[in-house]
């Protein structure tokens, strides 16, 4: 009985259910605690986090289109793509600084926001466009470290090249008047603050316009036809290298417009600011099956969530002082789980093994 | 080779394996004799190579059982059973590309081979005893597949013949009782063809190994093999000596079709 | 190639915008101004403007190689010319924009300074465009002859000018290292003027490093062939003498040295220990290790808690005492990490462990785990190893620490790879399938690899500690790993001399500009990238050893043993 057992399983499979199951109990365990030991939060504060989790969950959604869309064509993780979105935000804080010393934010809010959003999808366009060119396009074919090293190393280089030319320090960005505060509409007060209002409702509005590029245009049809197979694809006479550079472009103006709404979000650029909301939206991506545009999309909210939730909901739970300051780890953990436990991820697109 | 313990070297009794909803291999059960030649043909996705994958542990079967010398193999690690005595080639030459040919064949003779991370730091006599006989064998091995001279040679540089002949020395590296060839004569031209039929001949004549062969090509098949089981959609649909086979009407509508098999009937009338 | 060849007056205009872009990408990022002030000869040469036209160069050295094919050379020069003329335009125009328009609100390092220095010693903004466009149109011409000029000769040029170079940035060194012997006085007055090199010492070295390459081209210079060429057991005595004279050397270097220059060996050598351990894991394993730090880091704390004397003092053991237990946790971090990404490949692996990483410097940082860390204040008073009354103090003292750790973890290294474990991990970096299928037990054949890489880490982070003093997390971030795997690819990925090489490169070269810190992370990924694009088997790649392993005599003298490009990594 027990030989068949383990023919059946590994070793190895058996120690990684028992740590699952130990974070599961830690995770239950901390939950209980908080709410029903401790008791330290009001009930209205978890409504709260969750709304802010949601809301900064549609910014690492955006950017994990951009994982999702290289990786359902090329099969690498763009790890610069992280760049890709400081580019977009961090250009676009120079003419945010312009707007706001001439006053043109506090009269035309609405206006002055779809002008960074534009300055910011053109420069992360740009970058994304330009990494491609020059830094994978020679590299198609090659074993698949190869063009995982050089975005590495594109990564880096992005984020040397912002700090040597935009400098290093900590820049905020300039104050929206018209979105502090809570929202105010339908003559009442809602419970959401009228910054994360708007960030969920543009970041929705994207989401929807690329499921409809992606579905129903004929440059969406090609992009899926490359993603199937390319060699077939070619052969029905898509231009394969022009499918690639538009996903690669498709996936910078999220990346532009997420990092418009992450400065609403937190008021900070720097130069180093892609990197870990990069990694976070890649934990996003594979989260929701990456390759799958709509897993993105939930995986990015539901990391968002538990990012907000976790530390004072687990780890407050457990005893740990200042667990806000491991929100990043709560993340990398939920990263490392789902790729030991689920890499397919939630909606898991089943890859080949040849794919994943 | 090991002494033997039972009739057949390999039995397979009732071996299925399902994919999702596609059964590739359904109900399989073969026998293979000592020291035999023993082919499995079929057409293109029969399920021949799933049925190797199977037996080499690289699938772990739906149903069913595998039985090596006696000893059911069935659920164990790839690395087991190749411990166990049993080793293969692929269809499309699965060579280590970077590493020289001498090395490729080296690490064919891993699971013969005891020396751990200690053994190799602190040079014992034991590792470097061992490091000897492996190379002494690796290079007789080489010479034996007629790969004297290219020893250093990266594996990715050598011609296509010359990468199935030491795909080949690596499998019998490992000192196997059976050897799996996976459609060796794929890509070759007739006289090369030619030659590797000698060639496997020559494996169980010189060195007494129990071949199991997929393939291709009915000529090498029908030249050296004893037994011959035909798949098709995953199931046997024959099995005998090669011109029982040879006339069985199944096998040649399964590879011609149909009208190719009443052709055959009327012809033969 | 169904795509014509060809090069016409818009290629002229495509490179030089190229030439023009990246030279204006140097300025913006601030490298003109930084070097400005790094002569190489004397008052003339100076690195900013190296950088600034080191990309008119490049560009004109290319459009005349594409050129030459198709045209005459007489074309092929002109076409250089003109690339580095519109190079010079776009260098021009940054100027004259930068001085009527205030780029300095974006682009921080547009400042008066860098406007001055553009201006190329004229004062007047015609003048000062004139000169750039000479100036581009020269250097562009040059880099066209360059590629014109016979193979031979270009190279020992390159040659030549590489030492010219190095020579210039080393003054400094030099200086210090050997201002107050007496026997260096005269030479170094001889090739130093006050910044950067004498005409005199200029010229000197290179006409060493062009004489020394065409010597070397000439094929008379072969001592490799010549000692291959030689008996079995002569062959082997002279090996044995090399190795002696070199360990010799390593012996007396810090003692020729002194303090500063030990001290950047001391830290190049820490990095070799470590590129020598994810050299395991991702050169012959394939394993792509990006939360390697990790255990480096471990090292260090362990060797930290259980050795300091500060307040956060445990058990104050010795160093001695503390290193082998650093390097066992780091080991079983190795494993236990390992464990979870066994069934992982490639770019999953290279996430996860970079996860990991992350995880462990968050940790670190947090309030959790101060009481018995220090958070992000560290943990200080560290004290130096120490053999009864002999104290490692000074860095000419570590440096034999260092130098002890990585014979070891070389010689280790060097056993491994050649025997049973080492064949098995490079049968898995090629094909982990097949690996199975030949019998290697994946499990412990991976876990071996993570252990190994892992317990060099440690002992690196151990001697880290020890020579710092003092540790705090923010010497643990992912750069870390990331210089480290530079390092490695740089070198050659599984090549044992090529961590070496590497190390001195990219960890040493950077110590000797000071200047250069700020650039250090944007040079190593425009490496990396460029790495994988144009080399990617790395500057010393991996043999395929076949003359140390043959048992026949060597290969006839003069035809090397062929080294192709590695695909896989």
């Amino acid at each position: 009985m027990l030989q068949k057992f383990m023919r059946k399983h590994d070793t190895t499979d058996i120690v990684m259910w028992l740590i699952g199951l130990g974070i599961l109990v830690a995770v239950l365990y901390g939950s209980y605690v908080t709410l029903f030991v401790t008791q330290k939060y009001e009930p209205g504060v978890w409504l709260d986090f969750t709304i802010f989790g949601l809301a900064q969950g549609s910014v690492y959604a955006l950017i994990a289109l951009g994982y999702t869309l290289v990786y359902g064509i090329l099969f690498m993780i763009n790890f610069a793509h992280g760049e890709v979105f400081t580019g977009g935000v961090f250009t676009a804080y120079f003419v945010a600084i312009a707007m706001e010393k001439s006053g043109f934010i506090e009269r035309h809010w609405v206006l002055a926001l779809l002008i960074l959003m534009a300055v910011a999808m053109t420069v992360s366009v740009l970058v994304a466009v330009v990494l491609e060119r020059i830094a994978y396009r020679p590299l198609r074919g090659a074993p698949r470290l190869v063009p995982l090293i050089t975005a590495i190393g594109a990564s880096f280089f992005l984020q040397y090249t912002y700090r040597g030319i935009y400098g290093s320090g900590v820049k905020t960005y300039p104050d929206f008047p018209a979105l502090d505060g809570k929202l105010n509409l339908l003559g009442r007060e809602w419970p959401i603050l009228t910054v994360q209002a708007l960030v969920i409702v543009v970041a929705a509005l994207m989401m929807v316009f690329l499921y409809w590029y992606v579905q129903k245009t004929k440059a969406g049809k090609a992009m899926r036809a490359v993603a199937e197979d390319k060699e077939a694809a070619a052969l029905m006479g898509i231009d394969v290298d022009r499918v690639i550079v538009n996903t690669f472009a498709l996936g910078g103006a999220m990346a532009g417009v997420a990092g418009i709404l992450y400065a609403l979000l937190f008021k900070q650029v720097n130069a180093f600011m892609g990197f870990i909301p990069g990694i976070k939206a890649f934990t996003a991506a594979v989260l929701g099956g990456i390759g799958n545009v709509p897993g993105a999309m939930l995986g990015g909210l539901f990391l968002g969530i538990v990012e907000s939730l976790g530390p004072s909901l687990i780890l407050d739970g457990l005893g740990i002082p200042s667990p806000y300051q491991l929100k990043d780890a709560i993340a990398f953990t939920l990263l490392v789980l789902v790729l030991i436990f689920r890499p397919t991820g939630i909606l898991g697109e089943r890859l080949s093994e040849k794919k994943a | 080779m090991a002494e033997t313990k039972s009739e057949f070297i390999l039995e397979t009794v009732n071996v299925t394996k399902q994919f999702g909803g596609l059964t590739a291999v359904k109900d399989l059960s073969i026998q293979v004799p000592q020291k035999s030649i023993y082919s499995v043909i079929g057409p293109n996705g029969a399920g021949k190579t799933t049925f190797f994958n199977c037996i080499t542990g690289f699938y772990k079967v739906t149903e069913g059982d595998i039985i090596l010398d006696g000893e059911s193999i069935v659920g164990l690690r790839p690395d087991i059973i190749v411990k166990k005595g049993i080793s293969r080639t692929y269809q499309n030459i699965r060579l280590f590309q970077n590493l020289t040919a001498l090395e490729n064949v080296m690490v064919g003779h891993h699971p013969r081979m005891k020396a751990g991370w200690f053994g190799a730091v602190f040079n014992t006599p034991g590792t470097r005893r061992e490091e000897a006989e492996t190379r002494k064998l690796a290079m007789d091995l080489l010479e034996f597949v007629g790969l004297k001279g290219y020893e250093y040679e990266l594996a990715t540089n050598l011609p296509y013949g010359q990468q199935r002949r030491l795909e080949i020395a690596r499998a019998l590296a490992s000192e196997p009782k059976l050897l799996l060839l996976d459609e060796p004569t794929a890509g070759m031209n007739p006289s090369e063809t030619e030659e590797m039929t000698e060639f496997i001949d020559n494996l169980r004549k010189e060195l007494g190994i129990t071949v199991l062969l997929i393939e291709h090509d009915m000529r090498v098949v029908m030249t050296i093999s004893d037994i011959i089981t035909v798949l098709d959609y995953g199931q046997k649909i024959a099995e005998g000596k090669p011109e029982e086979v040879r006339a069985n009407p199944r096998v040649i509508e399964a590879y011609l079709g149909r009208g190719a098999a009443t052709q055959h009937e009327a012809q033969a009338a | 190639m169904d795509k014509e060849l060809k090069f016409t007056w818009s290629d002229i205009l495509k490179y030089g915008a190229i030439a023009g872009v990246v030279a204006i990408y140097v300025i913006l990022v601030g490298m003109v101004e930084a070097f400005n002030e790094r002569y190489i000869i004397s008052e003339t040469v100076n690195l900013g403007q190296i950088a600034l036209f080191a990309p008119v160069f490049l560009l004109g050295y290319f459009a005349a190689n594409t050129a030459r094919q198709i045209k005459s050379a007489g074309f092929a020069i002109l076409a250089s010319a003109l690339v580095g003329l519109v190079g010079g335009a776009f260098v021009a125009a940054l100027l004259f924009l930068g001085t009527h328009v205030n780029l300095r609100e974006v682009f921080l390092n547009v400042s008066p300074e860098l406007l001055g220095i553009l201006h190329l010693g004229q004062e007047a903004m015609m003048g000062a465009i004139v000169v750039n466009l000479i100036v581009g149109a020269v250097v562009g011409f040059f880099g066209g002859l360059f590629a014109l000029a016979p193979h031979k000769w270009s190279n020992a040029l390159l040659v030549g000018l590489s030492i010219v170079l190095l020579m210039g940035v080393m003054q400094e060194l030099m200086s210090i290292t050997f201002g107050n012997k007496d026997w260096y006085k005269p030479i170094g007055k001889f090739i130093y003027a006050q910044k950067g090199l004498s005409w005199g010492g200029a010229i000197l070295f290179l006409v060493l490093g062009v004489g020394y390459s065409l010597w070397r081209s000439s094929g008379k210079f072969r001592p490799a062939a010549r000692v291959a060429k030689m008996p079995t057991k002569q062959r082997l005595s002279i090996s044995l003498a090399a190795w002696a004279l070199g360990l010799l050397i390593l012996l007396a270097l810090p003692r020729f040295l002194g303090s500063y220059p030990s001290e950047i060996l001391t830290t190049v050598g820490i990095y070799i220990i470590m590129g020598l351990g994810l050299n395991i894991v991702v050169g012959f394993a394939g394993l792509l290790d990006l939360g390697y730090v990790a255990f480096f880091a471990i090292g260090a704390y362990t060797v930290g808690i259980l050795t300091s004397t500060g307040k956060l003092a445990t058990v104050g053991w010795s160093f001695w005492m503390a290193l082998p237990v650093a390097v066992f946790l780091a080991m079983l971090a190795g494993v236990i990490l390992g464990i979870p990404v066994l069934k992982m490949r490639g770019d999953y692996l290279a996430i996860v462990t970079l996860g990991f990483g992350e995880i462990i410097r968050v940790v670190v940082l947090s309030d959790w785990l101060k009481p018995f860390i220090g958070g992000a204040q560290g943990i200080l008073q560290i004290p130096k190893p120490q053999i009864g009354e002999f104290v490692f103090k000074k860095p000419e003292q570590m440096y034999y620490i260092v130098l002890a750790g990585i014979l070891l973890v070389g010689y280790v290294a060097w056993r491994l790879r050649d025997a049973r474990v080492g064949r098995a991990w490079k049968a898995l970096r090629e094909d982990e399938d097949v690996a199975e299928a030949m019998g290697i037990h994946l499990v412990s054949t991976k876990l071996m690899a993570f252990a190994t890489g892992a317990a060099f880490a440690g002992l690196a982070g151990a001697i880290f500690a020890a020579k710092l003093g003092s540790i705090f997390p923010h010497s643990f971030n992912l750069i870390v790993s990331i210089n480290v795997l530079s390092l490695i690819i740089v070198g050659g990925i599984g090549s044992l001399p090529g961590v070496v090489v590497g190390a001195l490169i990219l960890v040493g070269l950077p110590e000797l500009l000071r200047e250069f810190a700020d650039f250090r992370m944007l040079f190593y990924g425009a490496l990396l990238v460029a790495m994988m694009l144009v080399k990617p088997e790395g500057f010393v790649p991996e043999k395929t050893h076949a003359r140390e392993l043959s048992e026949k005599e060597p290969l006839a003298p003069g035809i090397e043993p062929e080294t192709p490009a590695r695909e896989t990594i």
